[in-house]
């Protein structure tokens, strides 16, 4: 039942080291706080973890070795990481698959349709449920709480990325586009500009600048 | 100081006090559970709320800061009715299972579910379900019970400074853990068993054993180490059952360390219970009076040079003098309590005591640590050090040891050199840490018996000595100087002169054939294989440990659970702990021994009872005449320990290999040694 499980039920990696382009980074990231403050870089640095296992293993998640790095390169006890780690539901303390889909189910996202998005998503990828990866390896379903872009409910995030004003077959054309290998532009799928009104604007349409 | 309303009650408190203490100074008990006085304020279990006049809501009074003419209220409908509702969401997740629950009679949550407990639940959904942790030996976690309080994460993170607990995951998912199954690396972790206030955390050997209401407590006093801490024995019919700490602020505050609590299991198992004579090669069986008679024999004739006695490290102070009285009358001046044969300067107390005190160590601003390693041979003590190096802040408590630590001594600390030899450079202030000491106000330096069990230990204590003088550790009004001993008889041991007289023969000299009757009062810590092969060996002791094999008679003594002794901590503190159980069989209290064995012989010692015995205690060193207090002695003139020799560069060496097997209760102890082969040799483990 919890949202982590237990650590020895998962396949760890014996070891991790940070490469080139993440040390660029941390680099960045630790010269923004004082020596003796440097445990406030856990966050930037798990995203730092994170991120190099997408890009080296294609499943973005931090495993425990890598907490372990982390807690020695800020002086703190691994417990302080492990706990800021399982805290924020954006790190995955598990495996996931290639393509992270989150799928909002606040109030704005499921009165806008999400559930149909969801369906879409378990179509598409044949995952049954949220927290499961599909038998391919390339996708999985996670339910996220508010994403605080309402205005272009329901949105689909992928990875970092939103995808907006969702549907259930856009949704299954964006999984397919996925599997093709294709990184669709992300924002509105709708004819529509971030947040402006679909179809062009509803308001002020007599405004002097307008008629001018 | 500012002034408080309590329920009416007008009260001064200290600035920057909680609403939670300005209550107790009211004399107002407020329940909760995640607050402790030892530990920071974490406010996150709601219950100890309380009413302020002109607050919109409740406030939960162990993180809210006292004002100038604040009106506290503590029994009003709002208090009880929203503590009730604190009660009731903690009860939500709570198993209902007190019956099976070791807690059960001494668990914070079901005494105050007593006052604001629901007589039912209106919960239906199903109750929240957490994986057992493994913490190791000690500790026996029943997860699903924890209310999350994080006592023990902030215990182990500020108190025993193994940040190996935490809370990971959130909201209704929370688990206290250390997240990898291993064991807790602290040699307090039985604490944590204590501060919990339900029964996630209980003990793991005491386990099923027995419930509170069953067991009578007497007040004792922790041998296992030479801090004295003050405990509470806890006993049912004959059996010591555990061992929990009491509070004591001068000693151990309110923690044990996890030998003095968990060897307790050591007191039944391999005792000696009735005296044993060796004819031709093999023990027999014998009473009293044969043995006594035996011995008798053995010794006639014998000049009293040729008779030793060596002390061990669990003897009370009373049985010591007897041995020594005993020894005296027999013509012998060959006596030591020194079996490791540390080297002490004896000309005045505080040359070999703790002399800051333990709780001076909060005042100290600078630590130098010879030759010990505190962590291990004095635990509780180590938290005391911790807790200064907490409070200091950043840099306000330079710590620097001499020699290497084994473990992570739980704060920040510089290795200054492996051998004494540093010392030199210290003295010369060509180190950099002797600009420290010398800027310090109060630094204080520890020398243990890493250093004091040297061929070169006497001109390291008069270096030390000196070094502690140039430094302003010696000063009207501060002693800086320490001893810490881990031998819990030794400081009474110094104290009644338990060291060879004129022309007498140390531990050393009375090996090899050295004496030809040796009497050995719990001496079990050197290699027995020493002893000369023709020497007459008498054990009096309790366990059945390495010396009583080598023995030619046994006389079964008794431990300190089983008798009222007089102790001297590492300090010099004098503390007297009361008898919770008899010794079993034919065993009998020590001085009652060494009394009736000295009849046999004819010199009756001049006491039939225990009180006399005291009296003259107190008569051979008026410090036992002061139970459980410790007076301020002025150091600033004393001369200093003598020295001789040069010091050797050589290393120090800890002085024990394995913290969890040091004297005979503990390796008679299954929970003991169950530990030490978790804790200390992993590795054998491993190969099973």
């Amino acid at each position: 039942m919890s949202a982590h499980s237990p650590i020895d039920q998962i396949e760890q990696p014996d070891s991790f080291a940070f490469d080139a382009e993440s040390e660029e980074q941390i680099a960045a990231i630790l010269a923004k706080y004082p020596p003796e403050r440097k445990a406030s870089g856990t966050l930037p640095l798990l995203y730092v973890v994170q991120k190099q296992m997408g890009r080296q293993t294609g499943s973005a998640w931090v495993p425990r070795v890598a907490m372990d790095e982390v807690a020695r390169r800020l002086d703190v006890a691994p417990i302080r990481v492990y706990e800021v780690a399982t805290f924020y539901l954006m790190f995955n303390t598990k495996p996931i698959g290639r393509y992270h889909l989150q799928v909002c189910t606040t109030t704005s996202c499921w009165l806008r349709g999400s559930d149909d998005v969801v369906a879409a998503c378990k179509k598409a990828t044949g995952i049954d449920g949220f927290g499961q990866s599909s038998a391919d390896g390339l996708f999985t379903l996670t339910e996220v709480e508010c994403l605080g872009a309402c205005a272009n409910a329901p949105i689909l995030q992928i990875d970092d990325d939103f995808y907006e004003d969702m549907d259930g077959p856009r949704t299954i054309e964006l999984i397919e586009a996925l599997r093709r290998g294709e990184r669709p532009t992300p924002g509105p799928t709708i004819d529509r500009l971030n947040s402006a009104p679909a179809g062009g604007r509803k308001t002020l349409a007599d405004s002097p600048a307008e008629q001018g | 100081m500012v002034k408080v309303t309590v329920d009416g009650i007008v009260v001064d408190v200290p600035n920057g006090s909680s609403a939670l203490q300005a209550c107790e100074a009211a004399g107002k008990e407020i329940p909760r559970f995640c607050f402790h006085e030892r530990l920071s304020v974490a406010g996150n279990c709601r219950m100890c709320l309380v009413q302020v006049v002109r607050a919109p809501k409740p406030v939960a009074s162990c993180g809210f800061p006292v004002a100038e003419g604040m009106e506290i209220l503590t029994d009003t409908e709002i208090v009880r009715k929203a503590r009730r509702a604190v009660m009731e969401f903690l009860l939500i997740n709570h198993p209902l299972d007190c019956p099976i629950c070791d807690q059960g009679g001494e668990c914070d949550l079901q005494d105050q579910a007593f006052g604001y407990g629901a007589d039912h639940s209106r919960y239906q959904e199903a109750k929240r379900a957490v994986k057992d942790k493994y913490l190791g030996p000690l500790v026996k976690t029943v997860m699903t019970r924890c209310i999350q309080c994080t006592r023990c994460i902030r215990f182990a993170t500020e108190i025993a400074g193994v940040p190996e607990l935490g809370a990971v995951s959130r909201g209704e998912t929370m688990e206290v853990t250390n997240y990898v199954e291993k064991a807790l690396t602290s040699e307090l972790s039985g604490n944590l068993i204590d501060i919990c206030p339900v029964g996630a955390l209980t003990s793991k050997p005491y386990a099923f054993t027995a419930r509170p209401w069953e067991l009578k407590r007497t007040d004792s006093i922790d041998v296992s180490d030479a801090v004295g801490a003050n405990i509470s024995l806890h006993v049912r019919g004959s059996a010591v059952l555990r061992a929990v700490p009491r509070v004591n602020d001068a000693v151990n505050e309110e923690w044990l360390a996890d030998k003095g609590r968990f060897s307790v299991d050591g007191l039944k198992h391999r005792r000696l219970d009735r005296p044993w004579v060796r004819v031709h090669g093999k023990l027999q069986a014998v009473s009293w009076q044969d043995a006594f008679v035996a011995i008798g024999r053995r010794l006639d004739g014998v000049p009293g040079d040729r008779i030793g006695a060596i002390a061990g490290d669990l003897c009370d102070a009373e049985s010591l003098l007897a041995l020594k009285d005993l020894m005296t009358a027999l013509g012998s001046p060959n006596v030591d309590c020194r079996q490791d044969g540390a080297e002490y300067d004896m000309s005045h107390r505080a040359y070999y005591t703790f002399g800051t005190t333990i709780a001076g160590i909060e005042d100290a601003d600078a630590l130098l640590i010879v030759g010990a390693i505190p962590r291990q041979e004095a635990p509780v003590l180590n938290a005391r050090i911790r807790k200064r190096f907490l409070s200091a802040g950043r840099g306000g408590f330079p710590i620097g040891l001499i020699g290497a630590p084994t473990a992570d001594p739980t704060y920040k600390a510089e290795v200054l050199g492996e051998g004494p030899d540093v010392m030199a450079a210290l003295r010369d202030g060509t180190h950099p840490f002797a600009e420290t000491l010398k800027a310090a106000k109060k630094p204080m330096i520890i020398v243990g018996h890493g250093a004091l069990t040297r061929p070169d230990a006497r001109a390291i204590l008069a270096s030390t000595w000196a070094l502690a003088v140039e430094a302003g550790a010696i000063a009207a009004g501060w002693n800086g100087f320490n001893i810490l001993h881990r031998a819990a008889s030794r400081v009474a041991g110094l104290d009644l002169g338990l060291v060879p007289g004129k022309g007498g023969r140390s531990a050393a000299g009375m090996m090899s054939g050295g004496v030809d009757v040796l009497w050995l009062l719990g001496a079990d810590e050197f290699h027995t294989a020493q002893i000369g092969p023709q020497t007459f060996v008498i054990y009096q002791g309790h366990h059945g440990d390495a010396a009583a094999a080598r023995a030619d008679v046994i006389l079964p003594g008794a431990t300190y659970a089983e008798k009222s002794g007089t102790y001297v901590n590492t300090e010099g503190r004098v503390q007297r702990s009361f008898r919770a159980v008899m010794p079993p069989g034919d065993a009998r209290e020590d001085w009652r021994i060494l009394r009736a064995f000295s009849e046999v012989v004819g010199h009756t010692l001049p006491y039939d009872t225990v009180e006399v015995l005291r009296e003259r205690l107190a008569t051979v060193n008026p410090v036992f005449r002061v139970i459980g207090g410790l007076d301020a002695v002025d150091v600033s003139a004393l001369p200093g320990p003598a020295g001789g020799g040069a010091v050797s560069p050589a290393p120090f060496r800890p002085v024990f290999d394995d913290y969890y097997q040091t004297d005979p209760i503990c390796r008679a102890s299954p929970t003991m040694g169950e530990c030490s082969r978790i804790y200390v040799h992993p590795r054998t483990v491993a190969a099973e």
